[in-house]
């Protein structure tokens, strides 16, 4: 979707709201949310992105109500909550994957390294490079499984010689432990390899650009448990390297991967902190209910 | 965060907390009434009856055992968080400090035995004179743990933690007291040294209990209200000794 499509979408929404104003005003919803405070410092020291009042709209219904925090640069972030909470949502937001949606409209700020990534001279394709996307089920190209690697630098322009490209290729699929599997297949469909092994392909893809964020939603849910160690395992080291922000339904995932969580309810941040303390000692009800497993 | 009371989706989980807590609530009413016999023995001068006490701690170390199997079992298969984690935790703590007061029951029942068994003198009434108001406050102590462990009541909790301090000022004057007849008669020696294990015991039941109220607060309030300090010097302590044993 082009952003003047976008554009005039957002400025059809916002006369729609404008008109319905005075009756969302009166109602309950507006107060419950303004009136609600994120548990938790939503800060880092050392942010990598900033996200300030976001809102996200679908049509008139509102997805996530004045969200604001801070992704702190090598850290893994877990966004938890029931379904339909809007963490989805949010973690499309940080790449504009929402754009794509024609009813979905994005306000307030994102920042990512000072740069406000809703800005009209923001390349979106450029920022789709910096801020990767890991999906649920893996979703290799229809190609080989070089291939699938090759595609991005190619495009982004980032190799000049096929021995460049060669060693970029190997590179990511080393840094995605994925290269000892598949060194003597490079030819082979991607889509021949396993679950988990397709999986690892997507984020060798990812980090295949160079990306200075891995979004993963739900990376982990179509795998067996010795597919998702592996990955688990793949996102404690690209920390080193990579800002990951992770969405997942799987809370002993969440507790074992991220150093802090935020737990999403029905649009609303309602708690973040350090994970440890979101899993031992929540502070807001709605998190220990969910944690507990006491979802009514 | 308080603790929760809404059940959780899973009514298995809740049924399964519920005995657990039933359970280590049953195991702290069975040593308490350990205490009570054992000094109940001890002042009726009744050996059968501390002999039974001693037959009694090993139900209390099966249902130790039990209550650990479940906390295993609870934490493998419904992977706790939050509140019901601190739950488990605080419950398998607990569990450990009651048996070790069930041991110090055993104590004082062997300590019966050996001072109206064993040798041919019985002990004079002075020395036992600190024995049951100490018993009594340690009793209460208990109770007052398993009360606020049924409620979650923090301030009694905290209430039994300043108790502790009461019990061993008590423990520190009847000690100082015992010394002080063992100087006038060296006679008194051999029974005042059975005495200073029973007084020693019943101090021990007051550690065990203030361990027992500080679980109930990290259990409630996720803070551990632990005397930190206190660990840390241990630690240091330890250190300057193996540096000076090495020189």
């Amino acid at each position: 979707m082009s952003t003047t499509v976008l554009e005039t979408q957002t400025a059809l929404d916002q006369a729609l709201q404008a008109s319905t104003a005075p009756r969302h005003k009166s109602s309950v919803e507006v107060t419950d949310y303004n009136n609600r405070q994120t548990v938790g410092k939503i800060t880092v020291d050392n942010p990598k992105m900033v996200c300030r009042d976001v809102d996200v709209f679908y049509g008139a219904k509102q997805a996530i109500k004045k969200v604001g925090l801070d992704i702190g640069a090598n850290e893994v972030i877990a966004f938890i909550g029931p379904s339909g909470c809007g963490k989805s949502t949010f973690l499309r937001c940080l790449n504009r994957m929402n754009d794509t949606i024609a009813s979905c409209r994005v306000t307030g700020q994102i920042m990512l390294d000072n740069e406000d990534i809703y800005a009209k001279e923001i390349d979106v394709v450029q920022l789709r490079a910096r801020v990767g996307m890991v999906f649920q089920k893996p979703n290799p190209f229809p190609k080989s499984i070089y291939e699938n690697i090759a595609y991005g630098p190619r495009i982004h322009g980032m190799v000049n010689t096929k021995a460049e490209l060669d060693e970029l290729v190997h590179d990511s699929l080393e840094r995605a432990g994925l290269i000892k599997e598949v060194e003597k297949r490079m030819q082979e469909p991607g889509t021949s390899l396993s679950g988990g092994q397709q999986q690892r392909l997507c984020i060798a893809r990812a980090i295949a650009v160079n990306p200075e964020v891995i979004l993963m939603d739900e990376p982990c849910s179509a795998l067996d448990p010795i597919a998702t160690a592996k990955i688990e395992e793949l996102i404690d080291e690209l920390r080193e390297n990579y800002t990951i922000v992770i969405v997942t339904h799987s809370m002993q995932q969440a507790a074992r991967v991220s150093q802090r969580t935020a737990y999403f309810h029905l649009g609303d941040l309602i708690e973040i902190g350090d994970t440890d303390q979101i899993f031992t000692n929540p502070r807001h009800k709605l998190t220990e209910d969910y944690i507990t497993g006491r979802f009514g | 965060m308080a603790i929760s009371q809404e059940a959780h989706t899973v009514k298995q989980f809740d049924i399964q907390l519920a005995n657990l807590r039933n359970m280590v609530l049953e195991m702290g009413g069975l040593v308490e009434d350990q205490i009570q016999s054992a000094v109940a023995a001890l002042d009726q001068e009744d050996s059968n009856a501390a002999r039974e006490v001693i037959a009694r701690d090993r139900i209390i170390n099966g249902l130790q055992v039990k209550a650990d199997e479940d906390c295993v079992s609870i934490i493998a298969l419904r992977q706790p968080l939050g509140s019901d984690l601190r739950m488990i935790m605080s419950l398998a703590n607990s569990v450990t400090d009651l048996e070790r007061i069930g041991d110090s029951a055993k104590k004082i029942a062997r300590m019966t035995l050996q001072m109206y068994e064993g040798v041919s003198s019985q002990p004079s009434a002075k020395l036992l004179r600190d024995v049951r108001p100490m018993a009594e406050l340690a009793s209460r102590m208990l109770r007052d743990c398993l009360d606020a462990l049924a409620r979650l009541d923090i301030e009694k909790a905290l209430t039994i933690i300043h108790n502790d301090d009461e019990l061993d000022q008590e423990f520190q004057s009847a000690l100082r007291r015992l010394i002080t007849y063992m100087m006038e008669d060296s006679r008194t020696i051999g029974h005042a040294i059975n005495v200073v294990f029973i007084i020693k015991a019943l101090e021990r039941i007051g550690d065990h209990c203030t361990n027992i109220a500080e679980h109930i607060v990290y259990l409630v309030e996720g803070r551990n209200i632990q005397q930190r300090r206190n660990i840390d010097m241990d630690a240091a302590s330890t250190l300057a000794h193996n540096e000076a044993v090495k020189e």
